[in-house]
């Protein structure tokens, strides 16, 4: 890696911030384009270990986008370059959010700036809609339908019906995946 | 406590999330909304709403923004710490277990098992939007509205930032 080279600082912040300023649809849609630079661009990475870092962090909880990008910042720049990386790529679009929702902020007592946060309601529920499809569709490609069924189902009834925090449901589920695993690694 | 209770806030839908930050969001809603009380739904269906007309990672663009309402700009730091740092040093400190027991079929498993349930977490918060906007908007414009950007988003593939802000241009003709 280029670890001890001189890491150009620059270029690891451009790098991300193009990919978060370009990528819409939340962090896995930033994904495409963050190889383009990565791999593309700047040659940081080759395109397995690209691969193998996205599938990697899938197995791990929480945002996308963040983790690799604390990730290969960390590798092509040890803690400097993790801090550079995940700045670009969060910094901008939060500034750019608080600088919105603030100007709506301020006239939300006026009649039509309250009834367009209204208006908008309905347009989320279409994505959240498209979204939950996906990750149906996910489950079932992952775990066949009925496995993905049963889990659908019992996930409604405690959730929804007896009002179990999901927190608790999927500590349970990962701690099932992998007891074993370690069980398994430990005796060896 | 302010802080802290932002911290929590961020870092449970931050660690529990499988999938990215798309899936972590009705886990920060159930925080935000029903435990904090920082916001109501329809509040919190606004700022999901121009989160996702805005580009990047969504996460971090809740946490940040919600972050700063609740506690100023510190606020806004904790939240995003408690989004991006636990997952993080967990992919930092297990990256190299991980990498000798990738083919593992436990480890591809984890996020497997867990894609259900967001999946249940995500359909129920649909159904709340849904639910919302019919109180506010009532059947007809729901439904128009949604049929209309789903052949939008979906079928004719407009970009999700031009939807949103043709039902805001909507919504500020209709409300004058």
């Amino acid at each position: 890696m280029v670890a001890d080279e001189k890491v150009r600082f620059g270029d690891v912040f451009m790098a991300f911030f193009r990919a978060g300023m370009l990528g819409f649809g939340g962090g896995p849609a930033v994904i495409p384009l963050l190889q383009r630079e990565v791999v593309g661009r700047y040659g940081w990475m080759n395109d397995d270990e690209f691969g193998d870092t996205i599938a990697l962090s899938n197995t791990m909880p929480g945002p996308i986008a963040t983790k690799l990008a604390g990730y290969i910042g960390y590798k092509i720049g040890g803690m400097w370059g993790l801090l550079v990386a995940l700045a670009a790529s969060v910094i901008p679009t939060v500034l750019l959010m608080i600088l919105l929702l603030g100007v709506l902020q301020s006239y939300k007592d006026v009649p039509w700036v309250q009834n367009m946060s209204q208006t908008v309601v309905p347009v989320v529920a279409v994505m959240l809609g498209v979204l939950t499809w996906n990750f149906v569709q996910q489950s079932q490609k992952a775990l066949g339908w009925g496995v993905a069924i049963f889990l659908i189902v019992l996930s409604v009834l405690l959730l929804e019906v007896l009002g179990l925090h999901p927190a608790i449901l999927i500590a349970l589920l990962i701690a099932a995946v992998l007891v074993p695993f370690i069980k398994r690694v430990v005796s060896k | 406590m302010i802080y802290w209770q932002i911290f929590l806030a961020f870092f449970i839908p931050g660690i529990l999330g499988y999938g990215g930050g798309p899936a972590s969001i009705p886990l920060v809603e159930k925080e935000v909304v029903d435990r904090y009380g920082w916001m109501s739904t329809q509040e919190f269906g606004e700022v999901l709403a121009l989160g996702n007309a805005l580009p990047g990672p969504i996460a971090t663009k809740m946490a940040g923004y919600i972050g700063y309402m609740e506690g100023g700009i510190l606020g806004s730091l904790v939240g995003l710490f408690g989004t991006i740092a636990p997952s993080l040093i967990l992919m930092l400190g297990l990256m190299a277990i991980l990498f000798k027991y990738k083919d593992s079929a436990e480890v591809k498993n984890i996020s497997k098992v867990v894609k259900p349930v967001i999946a249940v977490l995500i359909g129920f918060m649909t159904l709340q939007f849904v639910l919302e906007s019919q109180s506010s908007l009532g059947n007809i414009q729901t439904v128009a509205i949604m049929a209309i950007s789903y052949l939008l988003l979906e079928r004719l593939k407009v970009h999700p930032a031009v939807v949103i802000a043709l039902a805001l241009v909507y919504g500020a003709l209709t409300g004058i």
